[in-house]
């Protein structure tokens, strides 16, 4: 078992090649990955049941599913960083005849990816079907999800949030990233989500609340959600994030959702985050 | 009369796919079916009756059931995702790409009720662009099997490929003329007969229609060859090569839009690689509507004697 000061160290290097990654190709989505890399660090590094290597079909493991691709950087890192492939590999992003895609894909066979992500909406369901099979083939390991807030404005989340109580699927873990930002601005503004609790209890999920840039709290609460599976309804996690979390001059902005540093806010921005393990 | 087809006992297509995923359930465990509240069309009865336990109800949602689909392949399940064509393509295309083609996911996504023999339903759900659409996607397998028999046979092949099919059928009892113990083999076309003064390509419900073509050019002497082209994608190019190269003219025959379907395939590999006249027999970029599937037919110029005039266009233009 990691300490929580242990899963910080892991999380500031993963936002130093969050930041790194971006603005080596100028271009990808830092503010949203910054403000996951607390939930990735503590479901990879401590929470998800992982076997060594990597098989497409997962049995016999836990399995995650990204659903806003777009926050491509922190998964990689995040699966580099696991030894899913080779940490120097993150300096390939975006860049042509990559692995890393601007958005995750299984097309070019990096391992830890499973499904394409990157047009919203989808991973919720892949991430259903994953689960029933599971359930078929006798496997008791979870499915996890993340999927960002302005994401549920696609109408196949909830058709896909309607199955998965009728059909008892609970050994599905999903979780949003609730930051309140997306392309255009807040939420609020954009296409307001409105009580979001209450829809996902009306849909008839159970549901959990977490502050999900305090490690130990994302710790506790996933931890939480674990034990509870298995109990015949799904679970969902509300993650309150800060966008680009980590990094000052990004923080709690949609400005910061798709655009890249330039060298000096680079500087800036590495010299508030640790290298704790080593640049790739 | 070269081949006589029985209307009177005829079989709808979605009954042989319905046969063939039944018999896939008792050979093949991983099998399971997904439908979107359209069980009954799909022929699913005797496959929810006896696997229920391996059967998916999504209902009327099928951009999930294309992710579920998508999802169920990771954990090796042969996921059959199943409803009308035009749900299981235009409404879901994204889904389709993303989940399922992009992720080179081994999901068979299986349409009844394509194309205008839908009938009385009308032009929402007669879908004539599904060919193209799916062709469209790399890595995809298309299929549009002419009849009871052939349809059952492609169910039970698709199966045992590795990698996303569209099975494409349709909904009216149509004569049965290909044999019950064929071995369905992907992209391999079907020399039905040999001839050699036109090539005939036809696909689906129109290789009837084109064996009656058939019968009234042979009175007449005239020797066609008639090729059934059930996998769209991989297009048997030997085949029409082969006998282009005999023949010097060609006609293709389809319940599809001209553009995007077997015609447009056909006339691809022709012009690449031994050029010679064509027509084509296909819906003229409209839609579709209501009225039995015999006038829609008539009406849009799919019929035996639109068959019989395209076929003599043809050899007119060989010069």
């Amino acid at each position: 078992m990691a300490s929580i000061d242990e899963l910080q160290q892991l999380a500031s290097q993963i936002r130093r090649d969050i930041v790194r990654m971006v603005h080596a190709c100028q271009s990808g989505h830092p503010g949203g990955s910054l403000g996951c890399t607390d939930f990735f660090t503590a479901l990879y590094f401590e929470v998800m049941d992982r076997k060594p290597g990597f098989d497409m079909d997962g049995t016999g493991e836990d399995l995650f599913f990204l659903s806003n691709g777009h926050i491509s950087p922190v998964f990689y890192s995040t699966l580099a960083r696991s030894g899913y492939f080779p940490v120097a590999e993150l300096a390939s992003f975006r860049k042509l005849n990559s692995r890393l895609q601007g958005h995750p894909t299984t097309h070019e066979g990096l391992p830890g990816v499973r499904v394409a992500s990157g047009s919203l909406g989808q991973g919720l369901s892949v991430a259903i079907g994953a689960a029933l099979a599971k359930k078929m083939n006798g496997d008791d390991h979870l499915v996890w999800t993340l999927h960002g807030d302005g994401e549920l404005q696609e109408g196949q989340i909830w058709e896909a949030a309607m199955f998965a109580p009728h059909n008892k699927v609970d050994n599905l873990i999903a979780t949003v990233d609730w930051n309140g930002q997306q392309i255009d601005g807040p939420t609020a503004k954009v296409l307001s989500l409105g009580d979001l609790r209450a829809k996902w209890e009306a849909f008839g999920w159970a549901v959990l609340e977490m502050e999900g840039n305090e490690m130990s709290e994302v710790v506790r609460t996933l931890m939480q959600a674990k034990a509870n599976a298995g109990k015949g309804v799904p679970q969902v996690i509300l993650m309150r994030t800060a966008m680009g979390k980590g990094v000052d001059f990004m923080e709690g902005t949609h400005e910061w959702h798709g655009i890249a540093p330039n060298d000096q806010q680079l500087a800036s921005a590495l010299s508030q985050l640790a290298e704790t393990l080593g640049d790739y | 009369m070269w081949m006589q087809l029985d209307y009177a006992n005829g079989k709808d297509t979605r009954s042989g796919f319905g046969a063939g995923i039944h018999e896939l359930g008792k050979r093949n465990p991983n099998v399971v079916a997904l439908c979107a509240d359209l069980a009954g069309s799909l022929k699913l009865q005797d496959f929810i009756r006896d696997f229920p336990e391996r059967y998916v109800q999504c209902g009327i949602a099928e951009a999930n059931m294309m992710g579920i689909a998508a999802g169920l392949t990771i954990g090796g399940k042969i996921p059959f995702a199943t409803t009308f064509a035009n749900f299981a393509t235009g409404r879901v295309y994204d889904q389709v790409r993303q989940s399922i083609a992009y992720s080179h996911k081994n999901v068979k996504i299986c349409a009844s009720h394509a194309g205008l023999t839908l009938g009385e339903d009308g032009a929402t759900h007669q879908i004539l662009e599904d060919l193209g659409m799916m062709q469209m996607l790399p890595g995809f397998t298309v299929i549009n099997p002419c009849d009871y028999n052939q349809t059952k046979a492609a169910t039970l092949a698709i199966a045992a490929h590795h990698g996303p099919v569209y099975l494409r059928f349709g909904r009216p009892k149509w004569p049965i003329f290909t044999p019950a113990d064929q071995t369905f083999e992907i992209g391999k076309a079907v020399m039905m007969k040999p001839g050699t003064a036109v090539s005939l390509f036809a696909t689906g419900h129109l290789v009837a229609k084109a064996i009656e073509a058939v019968n009234i050019l042979e009175a007449e002497g005239i020797s066609v060859e008639l090729i059934n082209i059930h996998t769209i994608k991989p297009l048997d190019e030997k085949a029409i090569l082969d006998s282009v190269r005999k023949t010097g003219c060609a006609v293709t025959a389809e319940e599809h839009q001209q553009l995007g379907g077997l015609g447009s395939s056909v006339a691809q590999v022709l012009t690449r690689h031994f050029p010679v006249p064509q027509e084509l027999v296909a819906v003229q970029d409209s839609f579709g509507e209501s009225g039995t599937p015999d006038q829609l037919l008539v009406k849009y110029k799919l019929d035996t004697p639109d068959v019989v005039a395209a076929v003599r266009r043809a050899i007119a233009r060989k010069g």
